[in-house]
């Protein structure tokens, strides 16, 4: 099969029309059905159609909003979402290969509550289960659980010792919250359960085992109440823009997406993490780093910038974002992928600035383009998530050798 | 002429975590895997069943300190089963258990938003209280709310949660491409709420879903249970499956409703209910005896009696006669995690008159574990099955059930192709589904605003 190890890897982030705020004006956008299970079926299928490696759907606990800080009152974006995880269930028995990330939101979340759902996401995918963990910091959506204050931090203020000491907490609960996760995905080991009618048992309670994880922020006993998913370990993904979420990245997640703007950032970005990787004694274990690219994609690339700026017209202002966006043919981007790949990449999580047509152009021009420079796979040659990014399935921790 | 026959409400139940569910039939499957839920889903659907229902534990049940290996252990994730049903299903309802102790409403209303868009307006909420502080010990917060307390949060809770639905009317989505106008209101979703257990505000995230909420569902059973029940739920999940319990507790239940300024049809009682099938009523019955020894082996026996003793029995014969000590009195800690311990309200009276009952009817442990757990509510021919779920229908003992199979994922197929059409031949049970959501099946109108029926009552 093509797909070799030097094959890059290559997801999309799917969220609303797209990630362009005025997306949802284009003529193919469809954006009174962002809410209904077709649209969302209909955005998968078309990502497994060009034999993506994962989509990964976004969320977050407020109302979408062009502050960082607060909930805003336009009513010219698109505002409302549903939940990630129920959206990638309810497209798991719809689909067979592509693997499935929805965003799960950890500072107010139970770790339980996300070992259990997405260990279930694994069952109900046949083992192609993924998680992207983000934190919250916008005082906003704390007030929604009213369990915590968060102080306002405006981007100027990101410096200071006290913004600083606040994001170092919250991606250390991260830390933790991840970990207590993957003890509950291996408190059953993987054949617990026995069903020996000769002694009446239905499991081996040898082989369930309390995780008693013990943090600065909260304790859990366990053992899960479902047992190990397919996978034994569904894979942890973050995303990442400074050294103390790649520190997250390096010590817990097995996918990292970056946002470098160039080669050169690429090749430090990298050897930070794995750096990192190395620090925290994962030095062994595969860590995909994967680019993020908003990406405005047609057959010439004066159409595509003509078709970013009127967009841009529609919203009032240029769009601008985290990640760098890419404007331009897929062949330009295909080049700009592999160069990036070479640099020390896996691959990419592309941003489609508009849904449908930039999907489509990633899965129907630009896979097209990379497989035709034997970089791309041209058919699914593995089941699981897992194994379309080389991953094989992890031993139990807590079982005995 | 009598009054209209009254139509049948039934759900089905997963089988899962209780002794109940017999494993070690050759028919059972697994119990996890999503084809078994795919199973009976379709089976339930196929049957015109109005829902699928979604038991829910947070903690592995303990006894002795040790966890419980004789039953089926271990479930999946509700919501993301619900969700992943909903694509495998097209009108039956879903419901999912989901307590008020553990979780928080903006995150719990956001998913079961979520789930009614995701399937069309399917959506069901069993709102539980959940049990103890060894529950808690899985959660951020911790082992917290004693007994009495969970209830008020159950209600602050729903009523929490209600407010959020009812956050976004289910107009502002005007998605105007030429004007540019995505939403038609700056401040939809916006919310405030503040009580002793909730005190939040700001922008619910998800608009309004096809049934505007989910339809609730409760299942307490207690003074504070049954009040809640009348002044906010849809539809109860009861214990009451004979004609004179489920009479009373029906007329109780329904009697409250005024109070809230509620009709006596928005609320069904839908008592838990199994079955045994067979070609004739006695081999029903041989049946239906084969699947109780299952059901309680000798080990499962001493369990029981355990829980109710509040001591290790581990030393008794379960063919032999009970033990001749009482029960210990002081704190419950044989059991952990497990709802029936409260059943038992005073363990030494029930403890005298299970011994009292055992010595008179010459009943060993298991035979009398056998007798006091029964829990076969229908046994016989489909026909005489038939007849019996009518009958506790149209004599107001409760307005339908949900069926509780003991073989995953199979165990309701015979009732779908058998009882199910002959019900329909009687004219009591639909054909076919005349809506498509979960609140028109169960023949409920559209959702009050949240604080309505309340505001009615003061
Ligand atoms: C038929 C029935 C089913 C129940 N299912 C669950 C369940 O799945 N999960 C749960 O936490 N509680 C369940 N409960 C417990 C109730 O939610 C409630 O907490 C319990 O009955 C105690 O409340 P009470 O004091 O009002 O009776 C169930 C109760 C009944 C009667």
């Amino acid at each position: 099969m093509s797909d070799s190890g030097s094959s890059l890897h290559l997801a999309v982030a799917l969220d609303g029309a797209g990630w362009h705020p005025a997306a949802w004006r284009e003529p193919g956008a469809r954006p009174t059905e962002l809410l209904t299970p077709r649209y969302w079926s209909d955005l998968v299928i078309e990502a497994e159609r060009g034999l993506l490696d994962f989509v990964t759907i976004d969320d977050s606990l407020g109302l979408q909003s062009s502050s960082r800080t607060e909930s805003d009152r336009r009513t010219d974006q698109v505002r409302g979402r549903l939940d990630a995880v129920l959206v990638a269930a309810r497209v798991a028995p719809l689909t067979s290969h592509i693997g499935l990330v929805p965003t799960v939101v950890v500072t107010h979340t139970e770790p339980f509550h996300i070992a259990k759902a997405i260990a279930t996401l694994d069952y109900v995918s046949s083992g192609r289960a993924g998680v992207q963990v983000r934190v919250s910091a916008r005082p906003d959506e704390a007030a929604h659980f009213g369990r915590r204050t968060l102080p306002r931090i405006s981007l100027d203020d990101l410096s200071t010792p006290q913004a600083q000491e606040l994001i170092g907490d919250l991606f250390a609960e991260t830390a933790d919250y991840v970990e207590a996760v993957r003890r509950l995905w291996d408190s059953w080991e993987d054949d617990a359960e026995i069903r020996d009618v000769a002694t009446g048992r239905f499991v081996d309670r040898d082989k369930l085992h309390y995780v008693d994880f013990e943090g600065r922020w909260f304790n859990v006993k366990g053992p899960s109440i479902t047992p190990r998913p397919p996978q034994g370990q569904p894979l942890v993904s973050a995303l990442a823009h400074q050294s103390v979420p790649y520190r997250l990245v390096a010590g817990s997640a097995d996918i990292g997406y970056v946002t470098p703007h160039d080669a050169t950032q690429v090749r430090e970005i990298v050897a930070e993490i794995r750096a990192g990787q190395a620090a925290a004694g994962r030095a062994g274990e595969t860590v995909h780093i994967l680019g993020d690219l908003v990406v405005f994609l047609d057959d010439s690339a004066p159409a595509a910038e003509a078709r970013r700026a009127r967009l841009d017209d529609l919203a009032g202002s240029p769009y601008v974002s985290d990640a760098p966006v890419f404007v331009g043919t897929p062949a330009q981007l295909a080049d700009l992928l592999q160069e990036w790949h070479l640099a020390g990449l896996s691959g990419f999580r592309l941003r489609p600035g508009t849904i449908p047509h930039d999907l489509e152009q990633i899965t129907r021009a630009l896979v097209p383009e990379l497989q035709r420079r034997q970089a791309f796979r041209t058919g699914y040659a593995a089941g699981t998530l897992r194994g379309l990014l080389g991953l094989t399935r992890p031993a139990n921790r807590y079982a005995a050798v | 002429m009598s009054r209209p026959l009254k139509q049948i409400h039934l759900a089905a139940h997963f089988p899962g975590v209780n002794n109940t569910t017999v494993w070690s039939d050759p028919q059972a499957g697994s119990h996890i895997e999503f084809s078994s839920f795919a199973h009976l889903a379709r089976t339930a659907e196929r049957a015109k069943f109005d829902f699928l229902f979604l038991a829910e534990g947070l903690r592995l049940r303990e006894q002795n300190g040790l966890i419980y290996d004789l039953d089926v252990v271990g479930r999946p994730d509700t919501f993301t089963v619900l969700a992943a049903l909903a694509a495998v299903t097209e009108r039956l309802g879903l419901a999912g258990t989901i307590n008020s102790t553990f979780n928080e409403p903006y995150e719990v209303a956001r998913q079961f938003a979520s789930l009614d868009h995701l399937s069309g307006g399917r959506a069901a909420w069993n709102v539980v209280t959940s049990w103890d502080a060894f529950t808690g010990e899985n959660f951020r917060r911790g082992g917290f709310l004693p007994q009495e307390q969970r209830y008020r949060r159950a209600r602050n809770f729903l009523q929490t949660a209600g407010e959020l639905f009812d956050s976004w009317h289910g107009d502002e989505i005007v998605a105007n491409q030429a004007t540019g106008d995505f939403l038609g209101e700056p401040d939809a979703g916006a919310f405030a709420h503040h009580d002793p257990d909730f005190d939040i505000a700001g922008r619910f995230n998800v608009p309004r879903s096809p049934q505007g909420r989910p339809v609730i569902l409760q299942a307490g059973d207690s003074e504070e249970g049954r009040e809640f029940a009348a002044s906010s739920a849809d539809a109860i999940f009861s214990r009451y499956a004979t004609l004179t319990e489920g009479q009373a507790f029906y007329a109780d239940v329904k009697g409250r409703l005024a109070r809230y300024g509620r009709t006596h049809d928005e609320l069904l009682i839908l008592p838990a209910a199994t079955f045994v099938l067979g070609d004739t009523d006695a081999e029903a019955r041989d049946l239906a005896h084969q699947v109780r020894l299952q059901q309680v082996s000798g080990q499962t026996a001493i369990k029981f009696l355990e829980q109710l003793w509040n001591r290790d029995l581990s030393g008794y014969d379960p063919d032999g006669p009970l033990p001749e000590i009482d029960p210990d009195p002081g704190e419950h800690t044989i059991a952990r995690g497990r709802a029936s311990v409260r059943m038992y309200r005073d363990p030494v009276a029930t403890a005298r008159q299970w011994r009292e009952r055992a010595t008179a009817e010459k009943l060993s442990i298991r035979e009398l574990i056998i007798e006091v757990t029964g829990r076969q509510t229908f046994t016989g021919a489909p026909a005489t099955v038939a007849d019996a779920i009518n009958d506790l229908v149209q004599a107001d003992a409760s307005d339908g059930f949900i069926l509780v199979p003991h073989v995953t994922p199979g165990g309701l197929d015979g009732f779908a192709d058998t009882v199910v059409p002959l019900l329909q031949e009687r004219g009591v049970f639909r054909t076919e589904y005349e809506g498509e959501t979960l609140r028109d099946h169960l023949g409920l109108g559209a959702p009050r605003r949240t604080g309505e029926a309340l505001r009615v009552a003061s």
